[in-house]
């Protein structure tokens, strides 16, 4: 039987790492993600979990202890925001193309500077191309359905990557909701038991990781880097079947709110989408056809998924909550374009918004507004603007 | 075990040859003798930071390391290991690993002194049962001789050229050791290898086998990078010990020993002379540098000796 529960985002993410019992957690505090290692030291301190604690100095000692970690044949996790991950960077991409399969809790926080505290995802949307699996998540729930299933993707033999699993700061890391647990045993034998094939504390046939990759094979390397990449969507949509059978909650590439017959969607990750399945629900009882596709897989980007899906729409909004300062557009924007056009999508006509920029508050009637432009367009096929802001004073 | 030449010399490589380090490189030898220390049932994880001693010995496909091996990036070499050591301890209580595992971390002076200075301060605070093996040679060779915090006062490097206006490095050496030594860690030891195997090997023995974690200052004099003729490796070795530039010390449990004490200390420049990266030191006018230096040699003995309950 499930467990019903009320609880934080923050709280759902530990409680999923209590769940999973990895060897090592390695983290350094930085809000909205601090509570994540703080509620799981309480469970090392309290020996309900079989994990060394390492409590770093930084966020780039804290993803290297993981690299450690993993590479000697642990699973490792750890969980940071905003300029800790910033400061990750480097040993983001050492994980990746070391093909570890760390799992990351990315509490989405603007990016310094200036300092702020509160959402956006400039954060990791700035470690899109860092070569880690990323999958958002839009509540509490899916924050920890997520966690649950990523060791599962990231240690499959045709994937071996690391995995982020994103969700909102404060926005869901700190409120509270309904939430529904899985059973410690479903749990643990969901995840099962990591058996690498190689690791440094294999004795009986040691290896040597991280080598001097010169012209000869580097490029090799990455190609089946990226190729690990692509293997990943599969391995995601089957996780996910298994999770659905489970628990009963259906999780895909992205999902689609009331899309069936709607002329204009609006795209957007992670907590938005709450609210715009809210306005979406007020516009049908007026008769507008608007919907909304919500991706939850961001890399592996669902190129064709996604153009296929987008192409029976008049109009398209994309939504970014982080800029790409490149004059052009935000990065799910520029993604989303590209995928249309390299995919002989021409339909539907694509603008994109920047909003929420260090937490500013999107309320109902800021999707109002993007929906009523969308439905302008639809009626006139005509774009006076693809590159906007949303709720911003200038 | 007490130190035995000959049954040191019996021991199998744990860093095979094949290599690319440099002829007259003071960082293979003090790989392998470190690595002799090693109980041959004991398995090893070690861990490089980015550097020569990286990248000369784990080009793809070939490695030459016989234990497990990892680097990951040039300032992480503290956090790298204490992940791996974290897992082992799970693994060990888990039942998942049998036998010991021994986890020993080497970095330069740039990647110890400078840019992973932060990695291995944390590591050596958290208590981590690992070596932290520190082969100065006193500037970032791989890159090519830039100075680093470990460069010595007045060296000439490409960052610190000796100018015309400027003298070389104008300022004095960070003294890492003692740095950690007041992490209060249970062992640390600074020594100079060449001519003083037997004590890099004891040191070597001490600090993997002291429970806890443990750091090892090894002078690793760079023939590229000091300027001198590769035949004099062992003189100049020989002589960072006798001028007191690079005493030979320990501190077990924060008691200082002083493991060798010349008993005619020679003065600085017979260091000096033998490197090129000092030659503008012995020109007309600049007799102030040596006296300079020969000051803070002293000072740093005196300072020594004291710590060492000798003064």
């Amino acid at each position: 039987m499930a467990i019903r529960e009320r609880l934080s985002g923050n709280e759902a993410t530990a409680i999923a790492m209590k769940q999973i019992n990895p060897d090592v957690v390695a983290a350094f505090p930085i809000t909205p993600s601090t509570e994540v290692p703080q509620y799981f030291s309480t469970y090392v301190a309290d020996g309900v979990v079989d994990t060394e604690f390492v409590a770093v100095e930084s966020e780039h000692s804290a993803m290297s202890a993981c690299i450690g970690a993993q590479a000697a044949g642990g699973r490792a996790m750890t969980a940071t925001s905003a300029n800790g991950l910033a400061f990750m960077w480097e040993a983001l991409y050492i994980a990746a193309s070391s093909r570890l399969p760390i799992v990351l809790s990315a509490v989405n926080r603007a990016l310094s500077g200036p300092i702020n505290i509160h959402n956006d995802h400039s954060d990791t949307m700035g470690a899109r191309d860092s070569g880690w699996i990323q999958i958002y998540s839009e509540n509490n729930q899916e924050a920890y359905d997520n966690m649950l299933m990523a060791h599962r993707i990231g240690e499959h033999p045709d994937v071996m990557l690391p995995v982020m699993i994103c969700q909102d700061g404060f926005i869901t890391s700190h409120a509270i909701e309904n939430i529904e647990l899985v059973e410690d045993d479903k749990v643990k034998a969901f995840v099962g038991e990591y058996k690498p094939a190689h690791s440094l504390l294999n004795r009986e046939n040691p290896i040597s990781v991280g080598p001097l990759d010169l012209q000869l094979h580097y490029f090799e390397h990455k190609r089946q880097q990226a190729q690990a990449m692509a293997n990943a969507k599969k391995v995601i949509l089957e996780v996910s079947e298994e999770f659905y059978k489970l628990t009963g909650r259906k999780y895909g590439l992205f999902e689609e709110y009331k899309t069936d017959d709607a002329d204009v969607v609006i795209v957007v990750l992670n907590s938005t989408a709450g609210t715009v399945k809210y306005v979406i629900d007020q516009y049908r009882a007026e008769g507008k056809k608007v919907g909304l596709i919500k991706p939850r897989v961001f890399r592996p980007f669902p190129v064709d998924e996604l153009a296929d899906a987008l192409s029976k729409f008049k109009a398209v909004a994309v939504l970014d909550k982080a800029d790409s300062f490149n004059a052009a557009g935000g990065p799910l924007f520029t993604e989303i374009t590209s995928a249309l056009f390299s995919k002989g999508v021409f339909g539907p006509k694509v603008i994109n918004y920047i909003f929420g920029l260090g937490g500013r508050d999107v309320k109902s009637n800021d999707i109002e507004i993007v929906y009523d432009k969308l439905l302008e367009i639809a009626n006139t096929g005509k774009v006076d603007s693809v590159y906007n802001y949303l709720g911003v004073r200038e | 075990m007490a130190y035995n030449l000959k049954e040191v010399a019996k021991k199998p490589e744990r860093l095979t040859g094949g290599h690319r380090m440099c002829a007259g490189c003071g960082a293979p030898v003090v790989v392998r003798q470190i690595l002799k220390a090693l109980k041959p049932e004991d398995h090893a994880v070690i861990s490089s930071a980015t550097g020569c001693l990286e990248v000369s010995t784990f080009i793809y496909p070939y490695t030459a390391w016989t234990d497990s091996f990892i680097h990951s990036a040039f300032e992480n070499t503290g956090a790298t290991i204490s992940g791996a050591e974290a897992a082992y301890n799970v693994m060990k209580r888990k039942g998942k690993f049998e036998g010991e595992a021994k986890f020993i971390a080497f970095g330069g002076d740039g990647g110890t002194y400078d840019i992973g200075f932060q990695a291995l301060s944390g590591a050596m605070e958290r208590g981590h049962d690992m070596v932290y093996v520190c082969y100065d040679n006193g500037a970032y060779m791989n890159t090519g001789i830039q100075r680093s915090s470990a460069t010595p006062k007045y060296a000439d490097t490409t960052t610190s050229p000796a100018g015309k206006k400027i003298p070389g490095k104008m300022q004095p050496r960070k003294d890492l050791t003692e740095i950690m030594a007041n992490h209060h860690i249970p062992y640390v030891a600074q020594t100079a290898p060449i001519g003083n195997m037997k004590d890099l090997y004891e040191k070597a023995e001490k600090a993997i086998y002291t429970p806890g974690p443990a750091f090892l200052n090894v002078l690793a004099p760079c023939p590229r990078g000091w300027r001198y003729n590769t035949p004099d490796l062992m003189e100049l070795s020989k002589m960072a010990v006798e001028t007191c530039f690079w005493p030979l010390y320990e501190v077990i449990d924060g008691k200082y020993i002083i493991n060798y004490k010349p008993k005619t200390k020679l003065p600085v420049k017979d260091f000096l002379k033998l490197q090129g990266r000092f030659k503008h030191l012995f020109k007309a006018g600049n007799e102030y540098m040596l006296e300079e230096i020969q000051k803070e040699v002293d000072s740093r003995w005196e300072t020594l000796l004291k710590l060492a309950g000798e003064a």
